[in-house]
């Protein structure tokens, strides 16, 4: 296990990595506008990329500087700049309707936080370093999980809702960088390609959206009820 | 085995290069008998012995030979039918497209049956997810793109629990088996032993909740109506009678995993839970529903609840009725959603109180449809009444007797309000509607046949060499390979 041995320096950088893309997925949360949701987005997959390489060079993973060199390219720019397209073909610069006002869901996504500790706090059993080190990334691997479900819940706009679903894969990628390093390349490179022909899929879909139902609100997406 | 996946792959490529919708058609017909053909011998392969292929990657064993058995059935007629139906359409140039894509999911859902690395798995039931939302939103109006866009988001982002849960697995496992090791079903029952209790426990449900999105277990079924119920007929039956099961075999080898291990009551209780909540939940809905695509829809919900009672009830009855019931589920359900099309089409409706005098209109479809319902309520001498009482019997033997109690009442609910549905559109008084004719009458009326035909066969005898299979596949799963 090479979480076993990490000292406190190690520790330190990880954690810090971490913390940085869970708040930035606080900033996705905080703000109205669609663009900040990309460049947030962009760079907290700049940051797991970082993540990538410092787990690769302590652990002595070599195959993770590849995984972190896809995440840089794929999740850092070529999902952003079709995002981007998106957001500006489609003509929409921000949520006006918005469920929960910015400084609520901000409110709310700290209690998501805190119940993610909860459960982590739960599913460990080590004490030490690597414990601390474990528990912290079980916590926002969690915690980003909610807080893109509640982006999901309280968006309407077709495009955050996208985000939202990337953001619930971002946490799960950060989580297993640091829990599971060991993870089978072939798979982690797959996931990969698969979020691109995901997005792919969401932006014919909101071209279908458009034509035919006329909106890119979900909340006006309502004939099929009971 | 090769030949199950080349063919529909090749019959998808046809379609899209010779771009002639009368090729597409019967390619795609003749790839799916050949599957038929081909997973008949596969099954009596995996029986004999258990394969790997790949380096691993690719398990063929009885439970996934049993569903891509399901898999391939749904297949053959829903592309029978699909030949007449789509027909009625007028949309004859984008049909190419619609039969590639209808290869392409049947190639997914197959792939996602002998995966046995459980990441891969993962990724195959995502993949038959993007490929079936360009077949729901395949009408292209305001609904089914609408329903499209509802059934993409809600099924990825329950799916991505699942590989959440995944993750913690494959953690979980990293103690017992180093940081690096092959993910496959042996491997995590092998270490899910001595995995930190609560961290299995809570991978589990993560899984569960996940592959349940997918298979329409209730509170996350909500895509499911919509889904079905605006995708054309075909393609409900493809989604209600073979892809619920590919993701329902997620569910069954997850349950295998934890098998034996200190929180195996507790998942077998969540499973009983989520099936018992589908089942009451799609009952009430289907009490008052108008639409007769989503009655079809909740029904689905319901059956799916049932095949979850049936593997949380466990034992070699549980497991014997849920895998049947899963068979009798894909024939009944498949006869039931050709006649939802037919009718859909003939009165240029989908309300229920527009259908009237189904018998009048078409004689010989309306009986096998009416029969057809009879049997999905869950009334002798069709099958999924026997599969129903074992599962029923599972229950009242083990210790979930309360959830079996529920079961009998709700049973009854469903049959009385289903048929009720049924006579009001059969012998209800009303006017007797326009009806427009439709050509194409032979290719809709012979999938109804070879769906209904097997369904009483099996439901008046249960053939022994197929009880032995269950029995084979429960010592398998109960044994630690699943």
């Amino acid at each position: 296990m090479f979480l076993a041995h990490v000292s406190s320096l190690q520790a330190s950088i990880f954690s810090l990595l971490a913390i940085f893309s869970l708040l930035l997925a606080f900033v996705m949360l905080g703000s109205h506008w669609l663009r900040n949701y990309v460049y947030a987005f962009a760079a907290e997959s700049w940051l797991i990329a970082a993540l990538s390489a410092a787990v690769a060079y302590f652990g002595g993973y070599t195959e993770l500087y590849i995984i972190a060199i896809l995440t840089a390219v794929f999740r850092g720019l070529v999902l952003p700049y079709l995002l981007m397209r998106i957001v500006q073909r489609l003509n929409v610069q921000r949520e006006i309707h918005a469920v929960l006002q910015p400084s609520s869901s901000l409110v709310v996504g700290a209690l998501l936080v805190m119940f993610a500790f909860v459960i982590a706090n739960h599913m460990n059993f080590q004490t030490s370093t690597a414990g601390e080190v474990v528990v912290l990334a079980l916590t926002i691997m969690l915690s980003m999980k909610l807080l893109g479900f509640l982006m999901l819940a309280v968006r309407d706009q077709a495009v955050s809702q996208i985000l939202g679903l990337l953001v619930l894969e971002n946490g799960i990628f950060l989580g297993s960088q640091i829990l599971v390093p060991g993870m089978p390349m072939l798979i982690e490179i797959v996931i990969l390609f698969d979020l691109l022909i995901i997005v792919a899929c969401f932006g014919m879909l909101i071209r279908y959206l458009v034509v035919h139902a006329g909106t890119t609100s979900s909340r006006q997406l309502n004939r099929l009820v009971g | 085995m090769l030949i199950l996946f080349l063919a529909p792959l090749a019959a998808g490529a046809l379609s899209l290069i010779v771009s002639r919708s009368r090729v597409a058609e019967y390619v795609t017909v003749l790839a799916a008998i050949t599957d038929l053909v081909v997973s008949f011998l596969l099954l009596h392969e995996a029986l004999e012995q258990r394969h790997t292929f790949l380096h691993n990657y690719i398990l063929l064993d009885n439970l996934g030979a049993w569903v891509i058995l399901c898999v391939s059935i749904v297949y053959t007629l829903a592309s029978i039918y699909a030949v007449g139906y789509m027909r009625l359409l007028d949309e004859d140039e984008r049909l190419p497209l619609f039969y590639a894509l209808f290869s392409g999911f049947a190639f997914t859902m197959l792939g996602a049956c002998v995966m046995n690395n459980v990441g891969v798995f993962w990724i195959a039931i995502e993949l038959t997810t993007l490929i079936s939302t360009f077949l729901v939103g395949f009408e292209q109006e305001a609904e089914s793109t609408e329903a499209a866009w509802k059934y993409i988001v809600v099924v990825s982002a329950g799916i991505s629990l699942a590989l959440l849960g995944t993750v913690l697995f494959y953690w979980g496992g990293s103690y017992v088996l180093g940081p690096s090791y092959a993910m496959t079903w042996a491997a995590l029952h092998g270490s899910a032993a001595q995995v930190y209790p609560p961290l299995l426990t809570v991978s589990f449900l993560l899984v569960l909740v996940g592959y349940g999105t997918k298979a329409g277990l209730a509170p996350m079924h909500t895509w499911l109506p919509d889904a079905h119920s605006e995708s054309p007929a075909p393609v409900s039956a493809m989604l209600s009678g073979a892809l619920l099961n590919a993701s329902m075999l997620g569910i069954a080898r997850f349950l295998s995993v934890v098998d034996g291990t200190s929180v195996s009551t507790f998942a077998h209780s969540a499973v009983v839970g989520f099936g018992i909540f589908s089942f009451v939940l799609a009952t009430l809905f289907i009490v008052r529903q108008t639409g007769i695509k989503r009655l079809m829809a909740y029904s689905s919900v319901e059956h799916i609840g049932v095949q979850a009672l049936g593997l949380g009830f466990g034992g070699a009855l549980g497991i014997a009725g849920a895998l049947y019931h899963m068979l009798n589920h894909s024939l009944n359900k498949s006869l039931m959603f050709f006649g939802a099309g037919n009718a859909m089409r003939a009165y240029q409706t989908k309300e229920i109180p527009m259908i009237r005098h189904v018998l009048k209109v078409s004689p010989v479809t309306g009986t096998l449809w009416l029969l057809g319902a009879v049997g999905i309520a869950g009334a002798p001498p069709f099958a999924l009444f026997l599969s129903e009482f074992t599962i029923l019997r599972a229950g009242i033997a083990g210790r979930y007797r309360w959830a079996a109690i529920v079961f009998v009442i709700f049973l009854i609910v469903v049959f009385i309000s289903f048929l009720s549905h049924f006579r009001d559109m059969y012998f209800g008084t009303g006017p007797e509607p326009e009806v427009r004719s439709m050509p194409g009458v032979l290719w809709r009326a012979i999938p109804m046949w070879l769906a209904f035909l097997p369904l009483l066969v099996l439901g008046l005898w249960w053939p022994r060499g197929l009880w032995n299979a269950f029995m084979q596949i429960y010592a398998g799963l109960a044994g630690g390979t699943p």
